[in-house]
């Protein structure tokens, strides 16, 4: 089991009680109505607000647990986020977004530009490096997002509604890319959605809110 | 057709009523920008009556009144008279470039200590103590800069020549370290560094949080998070806040005045006695300048109105331009 | 919108782990001044500040670079800091502790007309100053305030054909080097009348007030949200009944502010007062009546004398001077932050 959230997450007013786990190579979908607390869920695991109660876990290591107060600090999590609203930074060129993780966890810059240009071949921007975030297409930027995350080789890669901030054009291209990605991730995924054909294309389990 | 031109005249009749405004209003439409137009022509009229003033001085000496460093006679007729503001000009410059180049970098790193590292309270105070030390006069920094600053910085005078005075910047030709443009920057430094700090401070405050969340959940540390987020958001507001700061030391006058060995020569080498600025050279010579000199002072003043305007305009167009962006 | 909230803040126990360090370094520091030819407490910080980064360096070395980075920039940022408040802080401790020297009983109450600037700290005062100082702030806001909210008025309600110009020469103005204004006033007033006065004094500080007025009150005038203007054209209101009943009501308290911050400008102001009042050691109200005394220009002509006696002089007024600025800056927080709680 890789990762477990037992416990309550909340925003403001709004809580809500959970159990869940994930397993290595699992996609666990969250599913339910705008405004349900599913982005809560995300902002909580990858350590952005706290937990309320409980106890949240990866790989037996206690990331959150208010009780005895253990916290771990966003920066030190082994997660990924894709965030809804993509937040790539619009100052850096494509290559230096997807490099930030990297450079951030100090890996060598010579290494973090080529493990980046491998994993902007992979989403299929090979020639992209070099252009600035404003200067590409919604699709585009969906794809850089996901590159930024996934070439941390994160053991939890968090997806917050990868396909809602794309036109419908690109959408079907990265409908494609998404399970090719997914399928070679090792660790555990959570995908929040609210389209259901996407969760039946790519999840092994399901939580309805 | 009939029916659409009823509409129409009815809309005309309502705008024409609009219009005519009732007598109240026209009152007040013309005290208000008659003050208006008083502040305008009152402000205004400096800079026109400086350069008037100031014209002869410029016809009669010419460009010689920028590059000539002499400053000599009264205008009297079968007098010699020059005058040329080259030296403190170039003490302007000096004096400020100090205060700017030791300021900018501590001012922008407390800004980042203040809007990235307090607490919500700490933060508030620590805004309301740089606006106070803001507004402390410069009578009370030069008084301070005096019986304060300068025994201790001309200590560190001496070290630093002691260390590097092999480079031309930190050479004396003698041993005299007191009332130099390396002292009077530092007061200088002293007193502009507010005005950086809570333009830079006011512009990270506006970082989009959700970057800096996004580099903390990409695994950036709260350093990685300022410099590559925060320090490029801010960088054309660190710019213009330096820049305002700049125009503030441009035109500092009393400070100078009290610290500075005011002395009618160039000096380059900062860590070496006497330097002076255009402003605390008007307030040294206006009391005796006869007429002819009083005009000489005003395009002086000129010039000095002229500088400040540019980089104070330059400042505010590059910290309007980060608003933007931000916005 | 995810404002990180932080549980994860670092713990007491670490917190007095990062003090402590930082005591080491310090001591450390200090050792090394004492051991070299450097001398006195500036020495220890600057030596400190690097030694402190290097300690801090080496405690999370074996967390790898970034790590590494980041004790370094935080201690260099934390010093930095320091560096910077420890002037302001010495300014404003140095400021109450010399003029305290130089205040006692009767020090409001008397002026310098029959005592030498170098007699003993017991007689002489500066009643002379505060009045000069107050007549000529009085008068120079009486010129200003209302030019300058008529300023604000013109560009937020009216938006005539001037606007652009009046903001152009305002925000252009704000940043004119004070001597400037004292020179024009000089030149023209001081030379026309051949002779100092208050009124010279009172509109050299007019003439740096007003862009500071006018933009305050432009600031705080766009405040007022355009429905509430609409609401009460809607109603049938004329343009100036509107303008006084609706709009300046609701920003009162802006407006009160920005002329007091307009106030605590020009309060300590120096070189304009030098070349346009002058100095005087006796008390008059007459502005028109020749040179008169002010704080900023007592604490001057004190300096300039040079000797003991009136040097403490200089730093009482200064105490003054400053209490006078904090009280105008508390009092424009405690009016702007009533109307924010509101």
């Amino acid at each position: 089991m890789t990762l477990s959230l037992n416990g309550i997450v909340g925003r403001g007013e709004f809580e809500r009680m959970l159990d869940i786990s994930v397993a290595d190579g699992e996609v666990l979908a969250i599913t339910g109505p705008n405004g349900s607390g599913k982005s809560t869920v995300i902002h909580t695991i990858a350590g952005l607000i706290p937990l309320r109660s409980g106890k949240l876990q990866s790989d037996g290591t206690t990331w959150d647990e208010p009780a005895t107060n253990t916290w771990i600090a966003s920066e030190n999590r082994t997660c990924a986020v894709v965030f809804q609203d993509i937040r790539l930074f619009a100052h850096m060129s494509v290559i230096s977004n997807v490099a930030y993780g990297l450079r951030a966890r100090g890996v060598r810059k010579d290494e973090a530009l080529s493990r980046s240009e491998t994993l902007l071949a992979r989403v299929g921007l090979t020639s992209f490096g070099n252009r600035r975030p404003n200067d590409i297409s919604g699709g585009e930027r969906q794809r850089v997002a996901l590159a930024r995350a996934l070439v941390l080789e994160p053991r939890v890669l968090l997806l917050d509604e990868p396909l809602s901030a794309v036109d419908a054009a690109s959408r079907s291209g990265l409908r494609e890319l998404l399970p090719e990605l997914l399928s070679g991730f090792a660790g555990s995924t959570i995908l929040v959605s609210h389209d259901p054909a996407d969760v039946e294309a790519l999840a092994s389990a399901t939580l309805q809110f | 057709m009939r029916v659409w031109g009823t509409v129409s005249d009815v809309a005309v009749q309502r705008r024409e009523l609009k219009f005519k405004k009732p007598g109240i209003d026209r009152f007040f439409h013309f005290v208000v920008t008659t003050g208006a137009l008083v502040s305008l022509l009152v402000l205004g009229l400096i800079a026109v009556f400086l350069f008037l003033r100031g014209f002869q001085i410029f016809k009669d000496m010419g460009l010689s009144f920028i590059t000539g460093s002499l400053w000599e006679g009264t205008g009297a007729p079968g007098e010699p008279t020059t005058y040329g503001i080259a030296p403190m000009l170039v003490g302007s410059i000096v004096l400020s470039l100090v205060a700017v180049v030791i300021a900018l970098p501590l001012s922008v790193a407390a800004a980042l200590f203040i809007e990235f590292y307090t607490a919500p309270r700490l933060k508030k105070f620590l805004v309301s103590l740089l606006d106070l030390a803001a507004a402390i006069p410069s009578v009370i920094y030069g008084l301070w800069g005096f019986f304060i600053l300068a025994p201790r910085a001309t200590e560190w005078a001496i070290s630093l020549n002691h260390l590097f005075g092999w480079f031309p910047l930190f050479h004396v030709p003698a041993p005299f370290f007191d009332g130099s443009p390396f002292i009077g920057g530092m007061v200088l430094a002293v007193m502009i560094a507010p005005i950086i700090t809570s333009v830079a401070r006011e512009v990270f405050s506006q970082t989009p949080p959700d970057q800096i969340s996004a580099a903390h959940a990409l695994g950036g540390r709260k350093w990685s998070a300022i410099r590559y987020v925060a320090l490029p958001f801010g960088r054309s507001g660190i710019i213009g806040g330096a820049m305002l700061g700049l125009g503030r030391a441009l035109g500092e006058t009393v400070a100078i005045y009290l610290v500075v060995n005011i002395a009618f020569k160039t000096n380059l080498n900062i860590l070496f006695t006497g330097s002076g600025n255009i402003a605390s050279m008007i307030a040294l010579k206006f009391g005796e300048a006869s007429q002819y000199e009083v005009k000489a002072l005003l395009a002086a003043g000129f010039v000095l109105f002229a500088f400040t305007l540019a980089v104070n305009m330059f400042a505010t167009y590059i910290v309007n331009l980060s608003k933007r962006k931000s916005a | 919108m995810t404002t990180p909230q932080k549980p994860w803040k670092k713990s007491v126990g670490l917190r007095l782990l990062d003090g402590g360090f930082a005591v080491l370094g310090l001591t450390l520091s200090g050792l090394v001044v004492l051991t070299s030819p450097m001398a006195g407490p500036e020495a220890v910080g600057f030596v400190a500040i690097p030694v402190i980064a290097i300690i801090n360096f080496l405690r999370v070395f074996r967390e790898g670079a970034t790590a590494r980075m980041n004790a370094l920039a935080t201690t260099l940022i934390m010093s930095a800091f320091l560096f910077l408040i420890t002037p302001w802080l010495s300014v404003m401790g140095t400021v109450v502790s010399r003029g305290r020297a130089a205040i006692y009983s009767g020090f409001f109450t008397h002026d310098m007309r029959i005592t030498p600037p170098k007699s003993a700290l017991d007689m002489g005062g500066i009643k002379h100053a505060i009045i000069g100082t107050v007549i000529m702030v009085l008068l120079a806001s009486i010129i200003s305030v209302p030019l300058g909210i008529l300023s604000g008025v013109y560009v937020t309600e009216i938006r005539g054909r001037f606007t652009g110009l009046v903001r152009f020469i305002t925000q252009a103005m704000s940043g004119v080097p004070s001597i400037v204004a004292g020179l024009f006033v000089y030149s023209t007033f001081v030379l026309f009348f051949e002779s100092y006065s208050g009124i010279a004094g009172a509109i050299s500080l007019a003439i740096l007030m007003i862009p500071t007025v006018a933009r305050t009150s432009e600031e705080v005038l766009k405040l007022v949200s355009e429905d509430l203007r609409f609401a009460g054209y809607a109603l049938g209101s004329t343009q100036s009944r509107n303008v006084f009943k609706v709009v300046l009501p609701t920003v009162r308290s802006g407006l009160v502010t920005s002329a007091v911050l307009g106030v605590a400008r020009v309060a300590g102001e120096t070189a304009p007062l030098l070349m346009t009042a002058q100095y005087f050691i006796a008390s008059k109200t007459n502005p028109f009546d020749g040179p008169i005394a002010s704080l900023p220009t007592y604490i001057f002509n004190m300096f300039q004398t040079g000797n003991r006696n009136s040097v403490d002089r200089a730093w009482g007024a200064a105490l003054v001077l400053l209490g006078l600025v904090f009280v105008l800056f508390t009092f424009a927080r405690v009016v702007t932050s009533a109307r924010r709680r509101r």
